[in-house]
């Protein structure tokens, strides 16, 4: 009998095989979401993720921190259900959510907290982004090796109910921090059990609204929902697929054949194709990014020279760029910090726009000054890595600095050679860009702080160091603004670097799916997303 | 002479049967007649999809080195009014410009200039070097073929990318790097192809003869082998020009072959790829300069095969 | 032929050492590491790092090391994906591109020898300037055109199959990335075999053969094909190695969880562990492939001998 019903089942199972591998091709389950993620994420290990874009996509679906984003991008409880600031802004204090658990049924502590946070800036861990916890207090002393672990400004309190949280100055973006996934918790008790292991997909454990279970290297992550999640009933999806799709022009094909949702990015040349044929889908709106390329402020370089900075800021047709260039698919930028940062005034950099034939004018007269001319050209090197954007812009730039006759010799190089050539200081201009960490402008500003390893170009000015400083430990919002913005305007004045363009969000999202809101930091979690009938 | 053998030794010869006279061979001087090349070129002239073949690729080869001096537009010329715009004789863009508002047609020649130029070096390189290193190691045998292809196995194992990110260390960015490390892989499978074709003709009735007569090792190599292998081996070079014009493409693209704004019909096509449905000329236009470029070869290579080949003289 | 096989597997031996020893040390000579990207590390926390995976010890020192885990049959982690080891990313990607190169291959046999067959018996004629204008088409197209504009024809605009993606390897997801493979192998490989065949059938065996009365069947099946599948069979050897290791085109743009992407990848992210895994594994089945390719050449040609 038993035998009789496997060859049955077997027979049926070859038969349907072919009907549902065929059936396959489009999406299974109208419940899960497929999402084309433009990389492969490095780790669930929070500490030894690398940074990539994509990767908060995942990273926010599995696990949830202390503060939550809602469609719209807005904070909101998350692990945490309130807490309270202390009156010099030092101290924060969080009670931690009720029956809030692992996906194994284990509840979450402030334990978990204070344990990743110490995971995260532990110098063996060597996290690349355990910098953003240095608000905290001694969080640097313990990330270089000068203090141990438990020096760190964190502690359980209520037998793990509640986290309070010590800082070294009052940071007005804390709250904001804790949204990032360094903050995120970690399962203590999976990291004793199981050691390096627990990340495999047999033993990890997550706190967000989906748990990973499955992860073909290269190809698909997996995740399910989550029935221990808090909020488990408001979760409508059954699960979510990440496809890696690093050819952006293929995810487009997979789009449209419908064996994708939602694909997080497009490249800039498609864009009036796509506006033209999947207006619905097609999804544009700013994001808290800089594109820029930086001048090298150091000794012996003609981009030393301030006059030369201001001429070729001058020339630049910013417009042509966003509109021709990037057919629309940028924002043209005249300032370092990106439209739609939270509590700042989008600056302007003075005379970049207007009258062409007036600018150029006046640059050439500046280069004259500066002693360049036609016996003395300005040779100038400008270095960008692989992408087609980055070469069409590098294209326009240098032609529209050829009226100034200047010579513009262009090297693109593999990504990992363009970084380590910036961090050697061995370029004119470069190439760089830069996505917010967080939503407040110190992220950006920081940029052009002396002696910061991110601050390319080595530009350094005494007043705009003391500005940020003053601004560090300024509690009042407007106030800190104020002092933010001079800031801006003192490195713009100083025309430290040349903005070119804010990046923009691009998305491809099915017209069915509801939950899902274009921010400024592109974060989009599935836990709200659903799909229409 | 010798009795013809077989090249494997199911076959038995009947008895008493018909013994064709080994042809005398052209080169060793003793029979008067025309040379090699005189030969060659005249039964070339003969097949006509070759020589229509070969006017083609002169007439590509020249529009790509005059032409770009008979256009109105430079390699890097920026045309502000004409952004992605489709071919037409008014504005002067005969066949469009790219995205960032340059001429194809001038770009398309100067990208033939600098793919025409590789595929002629990097294939001359790996056809000198393959073909003499697989008839050595083929004709010698034994211990030194051995040891021959065990270095052959060891370059094709060694990452190719680190090698020519090895050589820009080493010799700067100067297209003759794209050469070299082109060159530098393809003759891997030149010198196989031509090692297996001597393994089975240094057994051939006309080797053992040229033995028997005196003649010595090296002429034997140059005179009798090669050209006995060289069928195959045209008809590889034209399949590794192919290769040689994508590989340049795919290093240039990761920034380790030519920089901005020379380019090269591999290049283009790439580029060109990206934006097959709004701009379908931007891939049509290098597309089909390349692949007339490879067809012609293909027929000018069986043309030359045939006029080379020793056995229909 | 049995100690011929087993010398030449003996001999693999040293010819892995090298390969891996100056595999080793031209890494480390390329420029930049796996820690340079776009956010700049302090310097405190590169050091951790380095720390970290030995970066810091002196380079005689890393290879020993490196060796050391070797020959214990660890490859180590891979610096860029985390989660997994060297040994399990190739484990998991080789199968994969293993199905997809190898029935690309076997699709290109299946056509490219009776297409070069028959253009060569018909040499000169109609039908072979068809084949081979067919043939030419896989040449002259590169893949990395031909792949989306198949997944675009076959996957968007007719729906018939799927566009990408592996899916566990369900026979749809197989059908384009297996033929935009195996367009430019068949055109090889007819291109090749009728050069052979033609070069075979000019000879004097052949004539004999025909002198003799055989059919012309006969004289091509039984004497003409197997010599002349001989340069086939060499750019076979290598030809097999690199498709079964993936195309790092076709793998991205099908989204193939192949390995072939990591030759590329690897090296740009400066992934030493993963680089080195690759050569390895590559390497050897470069060594298996030219020696399987020799046995051959003796089949198909028993006068070919290798100890003179």
């Amino acid at each position: 009998m038993l035998r009789q019903s496997h060859t049955l089942l077997g027979a049926l199972a070859l038969s349907s095989l072919s009907l549902t591998t065929l059936a396959v091709a489009t999406p299974a389950q109208a419940e899960t979401l497929d999402i084309g993620v433009m990389g492969e994420l490095a780790s669930f290990d929070t500490s030894q993720v690398s940074g990539g874009v994509w990767e908060s996509q995942i990273l926010m679906d599995v696990y949830e921190g202390l503060l939550k984003e809602n469609p719209e991008g807005e904070i909101m409880p998350g692990m945490a259900t309130d807490w309270d600031i202390s009156e010099d802004g030092k101290t924060y204090t969080f009670r931690l959510r009720e029956g809030a658990t692992w996906s194994d049924g284990e509840p979450v502590t402030a334990e978990d907290f204070v344990f990743g946070w110490q995971h995260l800036l532990d110098p063996a861990s060597a996290s690349k982004y355990a910098y953003l916890l240095y608000p905290i207090k001694n969080a640097k002393a313990v990330n270089t090796g000068d203090k141990p672990l438990d020096a760190l400004g964190v502690t359980s309190l209520d037998g793990g109910k509640t986290l309070q949280v010590h800082l070294e100055s009052p940071t007005p973006y804390f709250l904001q921090l804790l949204t990032h996934y360094t903050a995120y918790p970690v399962p203590k008790h999976a990291v004793e059990k199981y050691g390096d292991d627990w990340v495999k997909m047999n033993n990890i454990v997550t706190n967000g609204a989906f748990k990973p279970v499955e992860w073909i290297s290269q190809s698909r992550i997996s995740v399910e929902k989550n029935p221990e999640y808090y909020d488990a009933d408001e979760v409508s999806l059954d699960g979510v697929n990440y496809f890696n799709t690093e050819d952006r022009n293929a995810a487009i094909s997979r789009f449209r054949a419908g064996e994708l949702d939602i694909i997080r990015d497009y490249p800039s040349s498609r864009y009036q194709w796509l506006e033209k044929n999947l207006p619905e889908a097609t999804h544009l709106s700013p994001m808290l990014g800089s594109y820029y390329y930086v001048l090298n402020a150091r000794d012996g370089r003609p981009t030393a020279d301030k006059r030369v900075r201001e001429a070729l800021n001058l020339v630049i047709r910013r417009k042509v760029l966003s509109k021709q260039i990037m057919a629309g698919s940028f924002k043209e930028a005249y300032s370092l910090v990106p439209p739609g940062t939270s509590h700042y005034d989008v600056q302007h950099m003075d005379g970049v726009e207007g009258d062409y034939a007036k600018r150029l004018a006046k640059a050439k007269q500046l280069l004259k000054k500066a002693g360049y001319g036609p016996d003395h050209p300005l040779n100038l090197g400008l270095r960008y890595n692989t992408s087609d954007e980055h070469k069409k812009i590098a294209i326009a730039i240098a032609a529209m600095w050829k009226p100034l006759g200047v010579n513009v010799e262009m090297t693109n190089a593999e990504a990992t050679v363009h970084y380590q050539t910036l961090q050697q200081g061995d370029f004119d201009v470069a190439r760089a860009g830069w996505i917010a960490d967080y939503n407040d402008a110190q992220n950006f500003l920081s940029l052009l702080r002396s002696g910061v390893g991110n601050n390319y170009g080595a530009y350094s000015n005494p007043a705009y160091d003391k500005l940020l400083d003053r601004a560090a430990s300024t509690q009042d919002l407007d106030k800190r603004e104020a002092l933010l913005e001079k800031a801006e305007n003192v490195a713009l004045d100083d025309y430290a670097l040349v903005p070119l363009l804010y990046y923009v969000t691009r998305n491809l999202v099915d017209p069915s799916i509801r939950g899902w809101q274009d921010n400024a930091e592109d974060d989009h979690p599935s836990r709200w997303v659903s799909f229409a009938e | 002479m010798t009795t013809d053998t077989t090249p494997y030794s199911g076959y038995n010869m009947p008895a008493g049967g018909p013994h064709p006279p080994t042809e005398p061979d052209p080169e060793d001087g003793a029979v008067a007649g025309e040379s090699l090349g005189r030969d060659a070129w005249r039964r070339l002239k003969q097949n006509k999809a070759a020589m229509v073949s070969l006017v083609v690729l002169i007439v590509i080869a020249a529009t790509c080195l005059i032409g770009p001096y008979l256009l109105p537009w430079g390699l890097a010329e920026v045309d502000w009014n004409a952004f992605s715009t489709a071919p037409s004789l008014e504005n002067g863009h005969f066949l469009g410009t790219d995205a960032n508002g340059r001429d194809l047609l001038t770009r398309t020649l100067y990208g033939g200039r600098v793919s025409l130029s590789v595929a002629v070096v990097a294939t001359f390189v790996s056809l000198v070097i393959g073909v003499l290193y697989g008839a050595i190691s083929g004709y010698v045998g034994g211990r030194l073929d051995n040891v021959m292809m065990r270095f052959v196995d060891i370059l094709y194992s060694l990452p190719f990318m680190f090698l020519v990110i090895l050589l820009m260390v080493v010799f700067g960015r100067n297209i003759f790097l794209i050469y070299a490390a082109i060159g530098a892989v393809e003759w891997l499978d030149m010198a196989r192809i031509v090692r297996g074709q001597t393994l089975a003709l240094k057994q051939r009735e006309f080797i053992e003869a040229a033995h028997a007569l005196g003649v010595r090792d090296r002429k034997i190599v140059t005179r009798h082998l090669i050209p006995n292998a060289i069928g195959p081996v045209i008809v590889y070079v034209t399949l590794t020009v192919p290769k040689v014009i994508l590989l340049e493409s795919f290093l240039s693209f990761l920034g380790l072959g030519v920089q901005e704004p020379l380019t090269s019909w591999g290049v283009l096509i790439s580029e060109g790829t990206d934006m097959m449905q709004s701009a379908p000329w931007l891939l049509l236009v290098p597309s089909v300069f390349l692949a007339l470029t490879l067809f012609c070869l293909n027929f000018l290579g069986d043309g030359l095969r045939d006029a080379l080949d020793p056995k229909t003289r | 032929m049995l100690t011929y096989t087993l010398k030449r597997l003996l001999a693999a031996i040293p010819t892995l050492l090298i390969v891996i020893t100056i595999s080793f040390f031209l890494m480390r000579v390329a420029p930049g590491g796996p820690f340079d990207g776009e956010r700049q590390l302090p310097p405190e926390i590169e050091a951790n790092l380095k720390a970290a995976y030995h970066l810091d010890e002196p380079l005689p020192m890393q290879y020993l090391r490196y060796m050391g885990n070797l020959l214990q049959g660890d490859f180590g982690p891979s610096f860029k994906y985390k989660d997994f080891s060297v040994t399990e990313l190739i484990a998991q990607g080789f199968p994969v591109s293993l199905e997809i190169g190898g029935l690309a291959m076997l699709l290109a046999l299946l056509l490219g020898l009776p297409m070069g067959i028959i253009a060569a018996v018909r040499r000169n004629s109609a039908v072979d300037y068809a084949v081979m204008g067919t043939a030419l088409a896989g040449i002259a197209v590169p893949n990395f055109v031909i792949a989306p504009i198949l997944a675009l024809v076959f996957g968007v605009l007719l729906a018939w199959l799927p566009a990408g993606g592996w899916n566990g390897g369900a026979w749809p997801n197989l059908v384009l990335p297996v033929i935009a493979l195996s367009i430019q192998q068949i055109a090889y490989i007819a291109r090749m075999m009728r050069a052979s065949m033609i070069e075979v059938l000019g000879s004097h065996y052949i004539r004999t053969a025909r002198a003799k009365g055989l059919s012309e069947r006969q004289v091509i099946w039984r004497h003409a094909i197997r010599p002349a599948l001989l340069p086939v069979t060499s750019y076979l050897g290598p030809a097999i190695a690199g498709i079964i290791t993936g195309s790092v085109v076709i793998e991205q743009i099908f989204g193939i969880p192949g390995i072939g992407r990591y030759f590329v990848q690897a090296a740009l992210n400066r992934d030493y562990t993963l680089v080195m895994g690759t050569v390895v594994f590559y390497g050897a089945l470069i060594v298996l492939m030219n020696l399987l390719v020799d046995l051959l050449y003796s089949a198909l040609d028993p006068q070919i001998r290798y100890d003179d």
